[in-house]
């Protein structure tokens, strides 16, 4: 009985309706799915693809009145006003050269921090460690704008307080650009690094316990283990992390570079980046230099992400981003 | 012997140092707590101290006396990061589902498109332009909503993980029959619940900091952010003293005299509560899910 079941069964499979209802139902399942990924489809679509056609904008002279398509045509007039203007060299230089101390110092810092961490053995310690060290993570740019403020406050800051005791003379941060450099790399790296330990920490525990107790064995100290495992076991995820930072070298954090200076003009030689030079063109209703600036950052940082993605394929294929 | 002592000595460095660090985290923020309890006149005379040279409830008794503009800003930072998080998820789960499915055909080009968007953007101008002048979602709450509703990267968590449950689940349920919006709904969304949690925090995270919507697209100030509040009184103090005191008269309150130190960073503790009480929960989660990742990676 159960032999002429499944002979039935196989008949029909092969017989030409059943097919035709097994098309239907493979329609009726992707147009399901495809109904599942239409809010999405449709966010994308307006609010990043409709500004994607907004980027004629760069060559336009925009006049509020007439909107995007009605603004007369300029060429590339926008991008050559940026271009010879001052401007363009300072938040270049200061958009890539920060990205570019926070891969090194960052990263330096993280890796420190994970292996010191990797070295406590209390539960309890560990965990005090760790959370005072995650908690700025958690905390808007603007409390720790407020933060920064109550330490370098010119006449009540903590900082100033300090340095009077030893009997210097207070500093006004606030109106002196040199200090911001500093300042900028402290601050980022003080609210980055309890996050970005623990992805080095996470490594380290996927390590074998029994290379360690190898090394021990072999008398192998302290720090000859640090060099000899754990800085090596780090290598990989350490090359992937920084390449992927090599793509965004182009892009700065608003909320640090506008909340912690607090957008103080006598700063911007040394704070001022293409975002927040983009969001004040935007204030000051420059849209034309201001779209310009906008898709130089975009044009550049597609390529840079290309580069280091083609370069993650020939180290790390299985880590590619596509 | 001396062996077992080096490393003694090595140990204690290290947590002298680790000490040491973890109080540079901890102080700035005891700073800006000391800061809200003082007393103005003493804050002006000493500066600010780590202990409160003169304690004083005056800064809070102001605030919490009229609570309207802060009760405001609770509000839209409430919407915002709940209502964005819930709409977000279900966007960015049904549209992840669908690409976890190997049968579906538009799998790829989706996959694609939703993708491209981490890499090229037509940036901050061009956005502007559209939600203002083409959308008018500029002044309405819908700004905080709208136009941050999916991320590209979180999709491809969400899908990843959803590719990592069995295919049998989905087959069989198909088998009785159940739509796709009922798998989705009834199978997969109950056991991504780590992954949607994880999720979920990011976003709420994400929106209970935000700061930069309401600086460029809001003008009411009924629909600030408490972040954005935050920013206004710590950089214009006339903005201050017009929130704390725009339905007293002039008489009960001194302008002058109203304790603009202490108070800036009263507000400042008011809005970081919430989030710094739920802290220790979000840090579980979130060290756990970046050790998973980190060693699946």
């Amino acid at each position: 009985m159960r032999e002429s079941a499944l002979h039935s069964m196989t008949d029909k499979a092969l017989t030409k309706p059943l097919r035709r209802n097994s098309v239907k139902r493979m329609v009726k399942e992707n147009i399901a799915l495809f109904l599942l990924t239409l809010p999405a489809i449709l966010y994308y679509l307006i609010f990043h693809y409709t500004p994607m056609v907004g980027v004629i904008l760069a060559f336009k002279d925009y006049k509020y009145s007439e909107g995007i398509l009605g603004s007369s045509w300029v060429g590339f007039k926008n991008f050559e006003f940026f271009f010879t203007s001052m401007d363009a060299w300072r938040i270049t230089r200061n958009t890539v050269s920060y990205a570019g101390v926070f891969i090194v110092l960052g990263n330096i810092a993280a890796v420190t921090v994970a292996l010191l961490l990797f070295e406590v053995r209390g539960k309890l310690a560990l965990k005090f460690y760790q959370t005072s060290m995650i908690m700025p993570k958690f905390l808007s740019w603007v409390l720790v704008g407020y933060m920064t403020y109550a330490l370098f406050n010119p006449s009540l800051g903590y900082f100033n307080q300090i340095i009077h005791f030893f009997g210097f003379e207070s500093i006004d941060v606030y109106s002196n650009s040199k200090y911001w450099p500093y300042i900028i790399v402290s601050v980022e790296i003080w609210k980055t690094v309890g996050l970005s330990s623990i992805i080095y920490y996470a490594a380290l525990m996927s390590v074998d316990p029994e290379l360690f107790e190898a090394a021990k064995i072999d008398g192998a100290g302290r720090l000859r283990q640090i060099f000899a495992i754990s800085l090596p076991s780090l290598t990989p995820v350490l090359t992937i992390i920084i390449i992927l930072a090599i793509g965004n070298l182009f892009r700065g954090d608003f909320g640090l570079f506008y909340q912690i200076p607090r957008d103080i003009g006598v700063l911007y030689p040394t704070t001022d980046v293409i975002d927040t030079y983009v969001y004040r063109g935007l204030r000051s209703g420059d849209f034309g230099i201001s779209a310009a600036v906008g898709l130089f950052q975009s044009v550049v940082g597609l390529i840079l992400i290309v580069i280091s993605n083609w370069i993650v394929t020939k180290i790390r294929p299985e880590n590619a981003l596509f | 012997m001396p062996k077992s002592l080096s490393t003694n000595i090595g140990n204690t460095l290290i947590h002298v140092f680790l000490i040491l660090l973890s109080l540079a985290f901890i102080i700035p923020f005891l700073l800006v707590i000391s800061v809200s309890f003082s007393n103005e006149d003493s804050l002006l005379q000493y500066g600010y101290k780590l202990i409160p040279v003169q304690f004083d409830l005056a800064a809070y008794k102001l605030i919490f006396g009229k609570p309207q503009q802060i009760l405001f800003a609770y509000l839209t930072t409430s919407v915002q990061a709940v209502g964005g998080m819930i709409c977000g998820l279900f966007v960015m789960s049904t549209c992840a589902y669908a690409l976890s499915r190997r049968s579906f055909k538009l799998r790829r080009p989706i996959t694609l498109f939703i993708f491209f968007t981490m890499l090229f953007g037509g940036g901050l101008i061009p956005s502007y332009i559209l939600i203002t002048q083409y959308l008018h979602l500029n002044n309405t709450i819908f700004v905080y909503i709208l136009p941050t509703l999916a991320n590209a990267f979180y999709i491809i968590i969400l899908r990843t993980f959803f590719q990592g449950l069995p295919d049998a689940l989905v087959e069989s349920a198909k088998m009785d029959g159940a739509s796709e919006f009922r798998v989705y709904w009834q199978i997969i969304l109950p056991l991504a619940k780590p992954a949607l949690a994880t999720i979920a925090l990011f976003v709420l995270l994400d929106k209970w900091n935000d700061w930069f919507t309401s600086l460029i697209y809001i003008r009411n100030e009924k629909l600030y952010t408490l972040q954005f509040l935050l920013q206004r009184i710590l950089l214009e103090i006339d903005f201050l003293k017009n929130s704390m005191t725009y339905n007293l008269t002039m008489e009960n309150v001194n302008l002058y005299k109203l304790p603009s130190e202490s108070i800036r960073f009263a507000m400042a503790i008011v809005a970081a509560g919430p989030l710094l009480m739920v802290f220790p929960f979000f840090q579980k989660y979130f060290s756990k899910g970046l050790t998973v990742g980190a060693v699946k990676g």
